[in-house]
Order: C-alpha cells, then structure tokens, then sequence
C-alpha cells in the first residue's frame, strides 16, 4: 500500500465529483479529502490523501491528466516567518484558499495553516524569502 | 490665517505642536469641517515602504597605500560603478552579484551595510604615476569607509497602476508573481498615506524638504527620473497613474535595516524596500483640502502586465479602497488583489515621524526650490541619427 498527497487543480468545465467518483471505482484507492475549495468562477482545487497499489495510483494520476484536472505533489507544511515579512501584501493574491490574508486593522499578515491546501503558489511570490515550505 | 513654517518649528520647540498621520486627519477633518482643522493641525505625516528599483549608494572607500584608482569594483562580486574619482563609487540596488545571480544584489549590499555586516571589496586599474597600485583585495564595513550616502534618483511615485495578467501563463514582473487568466492582481502604493498624494501640487514638498529616510534624516535632493506632473487628475488634484517623483538623499550610516530591506522579485530580480516619511505642513485651508484625502478618492489604473509593450491595455480604474477590500472587477471576474508595498510599514513610518516631530527631534524646511508643475516623460525612439 502507498500514500500520496496530491493537489487536484480542476479546470472551470470538469465537474469534480464524478471524478472523485472514478478514482474510488475504477482504480480501487482509498482517499481522503483534506481540504477543497472551489472559485466564485468555478474552477476547483482539492488537497487529496490517496492511498492504494503503487501502480494504481499512477494510472489514476494519468486517467485525471486526460479529465483535463492537473495533480501534483503537496509541499509539506508553509511556515511564514514573521520576523523576516514586512507585511507587504505581496502573497495574499496569490493565495487561492485565503490562508495568507491580510488584517484590515493592523494590516499586519496573517496565515492561517487550516486553510492552507499546500499549493506552494506562493513561496516565490515572496519578496524577502518570509514564507519557506518545510521538507 | 496662512501658517508659516517658522510659526510651527516654534511650537515643535515649545512642545505645543499639534501633528497628525496623514490616516488621523480624515477623520479629523470630518468632524471639524476644513476651517478649524487648517487652525488646529500644524504638521500632517505622510509615508510609504515600497519597493524602489531607483535607489543606490555613494560610498567614498578611502585610500589604501599605494593608493589606487579604482577602475572596476565589486562588493561582495556586485559590481559597483566607479567611473568618477578614484576611490568613490555608486552602488545600485538592482545590480545582480556575478557569483549568485538574483538571490544578491546592490540592495543586499547596501542592507548588509547599514546593519554593519563586513562586505568583500576587489577592485582592479590599470595604474598611474599617482595611483600605481593595479588590484586591492580587502575588506571593509560602515565604520571603515569615509562617506556612505544613499541617492535615489526615483522614489516616492505619487500614485501608480494596477497589474494583471491576462494571457495563459504566470509572469514574474516587478509588480510581483501575476496569475494566468486574471489570476491575481497587484499594486503598489500606500493611497492616502501616500506623500504626493497629500500635497498632489508639490505645495509644500520641494528641493531641501527633511525627511525620514530608512530610519534616518533624509532630504529631497531634486525632482525624480520620469517626474511626470501633467498626468490626467481629479478634481482634488489625485493623479490616475504614476505622476510626480523625488530624487532623495541621505546618510546610510544613521539608517535601520527595519526601514530598507532589499527584495528579490523571482524572475524580475532584486530591487529595494524603501521607507519615506514626509511631513507636510499645514499652512492653510487649502492644505487641508489635499491632506484629508481618503482611499475611497484615490483612484488608479488597471494594466495588463502580460503585454509587453511599453503603453499597455488598460481594464478601467478602481480605488485604494477597493483594492484593500481585497477583491476588484476585471471584466466581469473577481480578481483577487494583493498590494506589492506595505501599508503596515507605511502606517509605522508616520507614526514614528510624528512622535520625532513632537519630542523635538525633527523641525520643518521650507523647500529651497519648487518642484516643477509642468513637464511629461518623453519615450525613447529607435532611430537613425538623421531622424533624431
Ligand atoms: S501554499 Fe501558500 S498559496 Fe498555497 S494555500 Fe498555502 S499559503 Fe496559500
Ligand atoms: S510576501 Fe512575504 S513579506 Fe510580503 S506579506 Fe507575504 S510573507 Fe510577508
């Protein structure tokens, strides 16, 4: 038995259920969604623990790449290092499920790690190296 | 009753000085209408902390012996220019380190320096009579050098845009990461904190206005690079994009590393985090029209970033206010922004300047010169000589 973490980027026209549907059927794998959050314009992205046959997991990752739904490997866990940010601002747009948002009275950076789906989008997008993703 | 500056430096010095950020007295003016604000505010603080490409350093290294005329330099591998006398150079914030590429840069150099860090310093020339030495290999920090100063020829934009990106694909641009398909927004300016837009008509910001720069004193030493005052304006006076600039000079020695920080933009490269603190005098109700501007006011153009062009399409104007609520229209998608400055800093910056203000730690100039009111940015033409 093997176990991923994968990210689940679905496009505006892939509807997600069914697919998740297809997973548990046709490839035989446990999972557990972690965390899911869908666009006011539609387009979706889920953190997925998988587990299953090795080989199982691959043909899943290959029956989703032809869905049109891009998977990838999380990162394991953000850290913001606060002594380092400047609370510019930078992150927080490119931050998809609004775990790095800004605070409207100290406007001060705030990261919430519940709400984190592991995307890594942000790491680069951080102008004095604050937010770090640890292996 | 106008107000001069020398009325208010005597009340700084008698302590009954009245001094607001430039966030306090919005609300100020609407409870006490334009009249009574102009007679009972004295000093407004303005400020920013953003990033600004256009900032670098003079430093004067002193001679070794056998002296040398410095022909090429590096500190720490970022080369510096020394085209000028023998042992001064210009240290720019954008300029890459030949060993490590964009993860160091002038700014890293200039942050390492101020926060007393040793910098490697080679140097090679060709060698003269008077300078015969040909390469120096040393080292040095902000206690062994004659003068540092920073001179920014373009900082403080008054107002900027907005960038985003419509193509298919993530851009990495001095306006940050930018998402495919409207992904994300940015921008980059601190609205109603903002120094030109308090004083949208350079009233009382001039040449010889004292600053807080990085922590230090600084001054307006010129208008800045690409000073552009004849941008369209609202009625109060707001630009809609990138208007006014300063030129801006100050002891590096005197600045703290919580106030300039240098940054890295992945793809872009590195540049500088700037902190400005401007004060504005307010010398009559006409100030206070100017000074009581609010985000809601302050509107700004949408760019797409994603064509590389120098005049890009445009996507409407929103305001600041918009802009910090976090989402904005683009074409009928929500978009969610982010700013690429810190209003945080910003905010800290004009607080920390008002309280030197009221201890007596900081009086006011009246500027030396104005800055000009007229004049636009002129492109640069691909042409033959004949053409020119
Ligand atoms: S990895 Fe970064 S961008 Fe992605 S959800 Fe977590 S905090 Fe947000
Ligand atoms: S981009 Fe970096 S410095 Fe800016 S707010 Fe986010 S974590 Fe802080």
């Amino acid at each position: 038995m093997a176990s991923e973490k994968l990210i689940l980027d679905f496009p505006k026209n892939v509807v997600t259920k069914p697919i998740v549907y297809h997973v548990v059927k046709d490839f035989d794998l446990e999972f557990n969604i972690l965390r899911a959050e869908i666009t006011p314009n539609l387009e979706g992205r889920m953190l997925l623990e998988i587990r299953g046959k090795k080989d199982k997991i691959e043909e899943c990752k290959n029956f989703l790449k032809k869905e049109g739904v891009q998977t990838r490997e999380a990162t394991q866990e953000i850290i913001l290092d606060k002594e380092l940010c400047v609370n510019c601002g930078a992150c927080v747009s490119l931050c998809f499920s609004h775990a790095l948002a800004i605070n409207k009275d100290t406007y001060e950076i705030e990261f919430d790690k519940d709400k984190c789906v592991l995307c890594g989008i942000c790491l680069n997008g951080c102008p004095v190296n604050a937010l770090k993703s640890k292996i | 009753m106008p107000k001069t500056i020398e009325e208010i430096n005597e009340k700084i010095k008698n302590g009954n000085v009245v001094v607001l950020t430039a966030e306090e007295i919005i609300d100020y003016v609407q409870e006490n209408g334009i009249k009574k604000t102009a007679k009972e505010v004295d000093v407004v603080t303005t400020a920013t902390f953003g990033p600004m490409c256009s900032s670098g350093a003079f430093i004067n290294f002193g001679h070794s012996d056998p002296p040398i005329k410095m022909a090429k330099v590096w500190l720490n591998d970022v080369p510096a220019y020394t085209g000028i006398a023998a042992v001064d150079s210009y240290i720019g914030a954008t300029e890459l380190s030949e060993s490590e590429g964009m993860n160091y840069g002038g700014a890293h150099v200039i942050e390492d320096l101020i926060s007393g860090k040793n910098i490697r310093l080679r140097s090679t020339a060709y060698g003269t009579d008077c300078y015969p030495r040909k390469e120096i290999n040393t080292y040095i920090n902000k206690q062994t050098i004659n003068q540092a100063y920073l001179f920014n020829p373009r900082n403080v934009y008054q107002n900027y845009s907005v960038a985003t990106n419509s193509s298919g694909k993530i851009i990495y641009t001095y306006m940050g990461k930018l998402l495919p398909h409207f992904g994300n927004a940015t921008y980059s300016c601190a609205g109603q904190l903002n120094p030109l837009i308090n004083d949208p008509y350079y009233r009382t910001i001039g040449v010889g206005t004292k600053i807080f720069l990085g922590g230090g004193v600084g001054f307006v030493a010129w208008q800045g690079t690409q000073h552009n005052p004849e941008v369209e304006r609202l009625p109060n006076g707001v630009p809609l994009g990138g208007a006014g600039t300063l030129a801006l000079i100050g002891d590096l020695k005197n600045m703290n590393t919580k106030f300039i920080k240098a940054a890295i933009f992945t793809g872009y490269g590195v540049t500088m985090f700037m902190g400005v603190g401007i004060p504005i005098p307010v010398i009559d109700e006409e100030m206070v029209e100017y000074l009581k501007v609010k985000d809601e006011d302050i509107y700004v153009s949408i760019s797409d970033y994603s064509v590389q062009r120098r005049n890009k399409p445009t996507f409407g104007k929103v305001n600041y206010r918009q802009l910090r609520e976090g989402k904005i229209t683009i074409n009928k998608r929500e978009v969610p922004t982010g700013s690429i400055s810190s209003y945080q800093k910003a905010r800290e910056i004009a607080i920390l300047l008002k309280k030197w203000i009221k201890d007596n730690n900081f009086l006011l100039t009246s500027p030396v010169s104005q800055l000009p009111a007229s004049g636009s940015t002129k492109p640069l033409n691909i042409v033959n000589e004949e053409e020119i």
